[in-house]
C-alpha cells in the first residue's frame, strides 16, 4: 500500500475570530485537524499607551491605565498609583490602602469569572458563561456604586483612592460575598467537574515548571505548574500582609501537572481566596482619610522605580523613570498576557485546532494587555 | 392515503371517471405541499423559538419575548428579516454549488416528513421501508453540508464540512445498528407497523421491551444528536473554533436554511425515537370516533416528540463540546461494538421469546421509573437550593 500523502494547510486564525478574545492573530499550520504550529502575531491592539504617559503627566495618565487591561482595570490603576507614589515618596493612608485592596480583589473575582466563563464558552458550553457574567454583573454594580464606572474604573488616584466607600456599601459587599461562595460550588457542579469538560482540558497544553520559568509565565499560569509564587505573599505590597489567605497551586489531580485544567482550577480557587481576603478587609477596614495630600502639580524627584503587583493575570510590573518634570520620562508596563503569548507557539505543536482555542482561553490572554 | 384517494374518487370531486394516477398525483402533491408549508416549516420555526426560550431560561436570561405572545412569532420575524437580507456569494466561491447546498440540506430535512406517522391515519406515505427511507434521507444532509463547505472556498468552511462528513458517516453506523433490534422484534420496516407492534402503556414500549432495546434507544438518541450537529457534537459549526463552520460564508435566507434544517432535524430526531421506542401515537381506546382518536394520537405523538426535543435542548444548555478525536473514539470504540452486541442479543431474545416477555417489560419500566425518580430528586435538590431572586420571572 502506498503511503498516504498529506499536505499542510496554513490557516489564518484572527484577527477577527470568535475565540481569540479581542484582536489576536494566529498563523496556524495544520495538517487536517492536527496543528503543526500556531504562530501568534501580536500588535493589532497597540495604542501607544506607554508613550501617551510621557505626554499627559502623572495625574492625567490614570484614566489611560484602565485601558491597559480593561478586564481588571483596578490593578493597572493601582500599579500606576504605586509607582508614582514610590517615586515621590508618598504614604497612602491606611483606609485608602484598604479601599484599594477591596476594589482590586472584587475586580480579581470579576476578571477570573470572565476568564473561566469565556473558557467554558470556547469549549462549547454556553450556560456557564452567562452564569459567570451574571455574577460579574453584581460585582460591577458594587463597583459602580464605588466609582461610577463599570469597566474602566479610574477609581484610584496617586496617594489613595478617589472616593471613600459609600454608606451601606460594606453591608452590600458582605451580602454579595455570602451569596458568591455557594455560587462557586454551583458553578463547579455545572461545569468544572463535567466529564466532557475535564476530558477536553486535562493533559492539554502541559507546561512543566521549568518551562513556565523559562517562558516567564506569571500569575495563575505559573501557579498552575505547581510553583507557589504570588506577589501578594512573596513581595508583599499594600496591606496584603495583614490578611490570611492561601495561594492555590496546580496539583495535576485531573491529568498532568500544569495542564489547562490546572490553570482553570487555580482560577476557581483564587476566587475563593479573594473572597476570604475581602471578608477580612471589609471587617478590618480602619477609619480615616482615603487620599493623601498630593500636589496638583505633581513633580516627583529624578529617579526610577519598578513596582510589581499581582494582577488578575499575574505579576504586572510598572517601570517608571522620572526626570524631575511633571511628565514621566519613560513608562513601561510588563504584563502577564504578553509572556503567555510567547509560550503558545511551543505548546501548540501537535495539538488539535480545537485545543488551540482551549489553550488560548486557559492562558487567559487579554488582547489589550498584550499590546498596550 | 389510498383510502383518501378512493374516497375522493367515490365522492365525485374529480368528475365521474377520473384517472386514478392523476387524482393520486394531485392528492400527493397537495398533501406534500400542506405537510411542507403547514407542518414542516412552522415546526422548524417553532422549535427554534422553543429552543431559544428554553435555552434562555437555563442561562437565566429572558430570550425572545417581544413578537407575539411570549415571543411566539419570533421565528416569523426572523424569517422575514433573513429574506430581506442581501444574498451574498463570495467572489471566489463555486457559485452553482454554493447556491445548491442549502436546498439539499432542506431536502434532507423535508423528505422524511412524508413518512412521519402523526397518527394512525395521518401519514403521507406508509412505506414498507419507512425507517430505512427515513435514515437514508436524513443522511443526505452530509452531501449538502460537504458541498457548502467545499463551495465556500474558505478553509474554515472546509474543515467544518469535512468534520461533518466524518461525523455523520460514522454515527450513521451505530444509529442504523440500533434500529435493527426493533426491526428484529417487529419484522417490519414500516413506521406504522413498528408503532402498531407497541402498546400505549409504557411497559409495552420497545424502550422497555428488554435491556438491549433500552441501550439501543440511548445509542440511537446520542447518535441522532451527533447526526443533527447538536451539542455536545456540534463540531461542524463549532462557533468558537471554526467561526460558523460550513455556514461561515452564507448569509440571509441561505444561512437560515441550514439552521431551519437543524431545528427541523431536532423534531425528526424526536419523531424517530418516539416511533421506534416510545410507542409512537399509541393511545388508550377512549372513543369510537375516528376523528377524536386521531386528534388524540396526534397530541400524544407530538407531546412525546417535544419531550425528546426538550431533553436535547436541555443537553445543549448544559454540556460542552467534545473534540473530534473524542467524538470518533466514542463512536468507533464504544457505540459500534455495543450496537452489534445489542443486535445479536436481541436476536437471541427474540429467538427465545418470539412474542416478547411481559415480565421484563414491567421490570424494565420499574427500573426506568426509579432512574427517573432519582434524576428528579437531584434536579429538585438544585431547584430548592437555587435562590429565586437570581432568576427572572418565567413569563417575562
Amino acid at each position: 500500500m502506498s503511503t498516504f500523502h498529506t499536505e499542510e494547510m496554513t490557516l489564518n486564525m484572527g484577527p477577527q475570530h470568535p475565540s481569540t478574545h479581542g484582536v489576536l492573530r494566529f498563523v496556524v499550520r495544520a495538517d487536517g485537524e492536527v496543528m503543526r504550529e500556531a504562530v501568534p502575531d501580536v500588535g493589532y491592539l497597540h495604542r501607544s499607551i506607554e508613550k501617551i504617559a510621557e505626554k499627559v503627566g502623572y495625574h492625567g495618565f490614570m484614566p489611560y491605565t484602565d485601558r491597559v487591561d480593561y478586564v481588571c482595570a483596578m490593578f493597572t490603576n493601582q500599579g500606576w498609583g504605586m509607582a508614582s507614589e514610590r517615586l515621590a515618596g508618598i504614604e497612602v493612608p491606611k483606609r485608602g490602602e484598604y479601599c484599594r485592596v477591596i476594589a482590586a480583589e472584587f475586580n480579581r473575582i470579576a476578571s477570573h469569572l470572565i476568564s473561566v466563563g469565556t473558557m467554558s464558552m470556547d469549549i462549547g458550553a454556553m450556560t456557564p458563561f452567562t452564569h459567570a457574567i451574571r455574577e460579574r454583573e453584581m460585582i460591577n454594580d458594587l463597583i459602580e456604586e464605588l466609582c461610577g464606572a463599570r469597566l474602566t474604573f479610574n477609581y484610584m488616584r496617586i496617594g489613595g483612592v478617589a472616593w471613600d466607600l459609600p454608606p451601606g456599601w460594606r453591608e452590600k459587599a458582605l451580602a454579595y460575598l455570602d451569596h458568591f461562595d455557594p455560587i462557586l460550588e454551583e458553578y463547579n457542579s455545572l461545569i468544572s467537574f463535567n466529564k466532557i469538560y475535564i476530558e477536553r482540558l486535562a493533559n492539554v497544553g502541559v507546561v512543566t515548571p521549568q518551562e513556565a520559568i523559562n517562558y516567564n509565565l506569571v500569575g495563575p499560569n505559573l501557579r498552575a505548574c505547581g510553583i507557589k509564587w504570588d506577589i501578594r505573599k512573596d513581595l508583599p505590597y499594600s496591606v496584603y500582609p495583614e490578611f490570611d489567605f492561601d495561594v492555590p497551586v496546580g496539583s495535576g489531580e485531573w491529568g498532568t501537572l500544569g495542564d489547562s485544567m490546572d490553570r482553570y482550577m487555580v482560577r476557581i480557587r483564587e476566587m475563593h481566596e479573594s473572597s476570604k481576603i475581602l471578608r477580612q478587609a471589609l471587617k478590618q477596614i480602619p477609619a480615616g482619610p482615603v487620599l493623601a495630600k498630593v500636589p496638583r502639580n505633581f513633580k516627583p524627584p529624578k529617579g526610577e522605580c519598578q513596582v510589581r503587583i499581582e494582577s488578575g493575570r499575574g505579576d504586572m510590573g510598572w517601570y517608571v523613570v522620572s526626570d524631575g518634570t511633571g511628565y514621566p520620562w519613560r513608562v513601561h508596563v510588563r504584563t502577564g498576557s504578553f509572556a503567555a503569548m510567547g509560550i503558545i507557539q511551543k505548546l501548540s505543536r501537535g495539538l488539535m485546532i480545537a485545543d488551540l482555542v482551549t489553550l488560548i482561553a486557559s492562558l487567559d490572554v487579554i488582547a489589550p494587555e498584550i499590546d498596550r | 392515503m389510498e383510502t383518501l384517494v378512493d374516497n375522493l374518487i367515490a365522492s365525485g370531486a374529480f368528475g365521474a371517471h377520473p384517472n386514478y394516477a392523476v387524482v393520486a398525483g394531485v392528492v400527493e402533491f397537495v398533501g406534500g405541499a400542506v405537510v411542507f408549508l403547514v407542518v414542516a416549516m412552522p415546526f422548524a420555526g417553532i422549535v427554534s423559538w422553543l429552543e431559544r426560550r428554553v435555552w434562555a431560561r437555563i442561562q437565566s436570561r429572558v430570550g425572545p419575548n417581544r413578537v407575539g405572545p411570549q415571543g411566539f412569532l419570533q421565528w416569523l420575524a426572523d424569517g422575514l428579516k433573513n429574506i430581506c437580507k442581501e444574498d451574498l456569494i463570495p467572489a471566489e466561491a463555486d457559485a452553482p454549488l454554493f447556491k445548491l447546498a442549502p436546498y439539499l440540506v432542506m431536502l434532507a430535512f423535508i423528505l422524511p416528513w412524508s413518512v412521519m406517522p402523526f397518527s394512525s391515519s395521518l401519514i403521507l406515505a406508509d412505506l414498507n421501508v419507512g425507517v430505512l427511507f427515513f435514515t437514508a434521507i436524513t443522511a443526505l444532509t452530509v452531501v449538502g453540508v460537504l458541498m457548502a463547505g467545499w463551495a465556500s472556498n474558505d478553509k474554515w468552511s472546509l474543515i467544518g464540512g469535512i468534520r461533518s462528513a466524518a461525523q455523520i458517516v460514522s454515527y450513521e453506523i451505530p444509529a442504523g445498528l440500533s434500529i435493527f433490534p426493533v426491526v428484529l422484534m417487529t419484522g417490519t420496516l414500516s413506521m406504522q407497523g413498528i408503532i402498531r407492534a407497541q402498546g400505549w402503556a409504557p411497559q409495552r414500549w420497545f424502550l422497555f421491551a428488554n435491556p438491549f432495546t433500552f441501550v439501543a434507544a440511548n445509542i440511537l438518541f446520542i447518535s441522532a444528536l451527533a447526526e443533527g450537529n447538536r451539542t455536545p457534537f456540534d463540531l461542524p459549526e463549532a462557533e468558537s473554533e471554526l467561526v460558523a463552520g460550513f455556514a461561515t460564508e452564507y448569509s440571509g435566507m441561505r444561512y437560515l436554511f441550514f439552521f431551519m434544517a437543524e431545528w427541523g432535524n431536532l423534531f425528526l430526531i424526536g419523531a424517530l425515537i418516539t416511533t421506534m421506542f416510545l410507542g409512537g401515537w399509541q393511545c388508550p381506546h377512549v372513543s369510537d370516533n375516528v376523528v377524536v382518536m386521531n386528534l388524540l394520537e396526534l397530541l400524544i405523538f407530538n407531546a412525546k416528540v417535544l419531550t425528546v426535543v426538550f431533553v436535547s435542548m436541555w443537553i445543549r444548555g448544559t454540556l460542552p463540546r467534545v473534540r473530534i478525536d473524542q467524538l470518533m473514539t466514542v463512536c468507533w470504540k464504544y457505540f459500534v461494538p455495543l450496537a452489534f452486541v445489542n443486535m445479536i442479543a436481541t436476536a437471541l431474545w427474540v429467538a427465545i421469546w418470539p412474542h416478547g416477555n411481559p415480565v421484563t417489560g414491567y421490570l424494565m419500566f420499574a427500573i426506568g421509573l426509579i432512574v427517573l425518580a432519582m434524576f428528579v430528586r437531584r434536579v429538585a435538590h438544585y431547584v430548592r437550593r437555587s435562590r429565586m431572586e437570581l432568576y427572572f420571572h418565567p413569563t417575562i
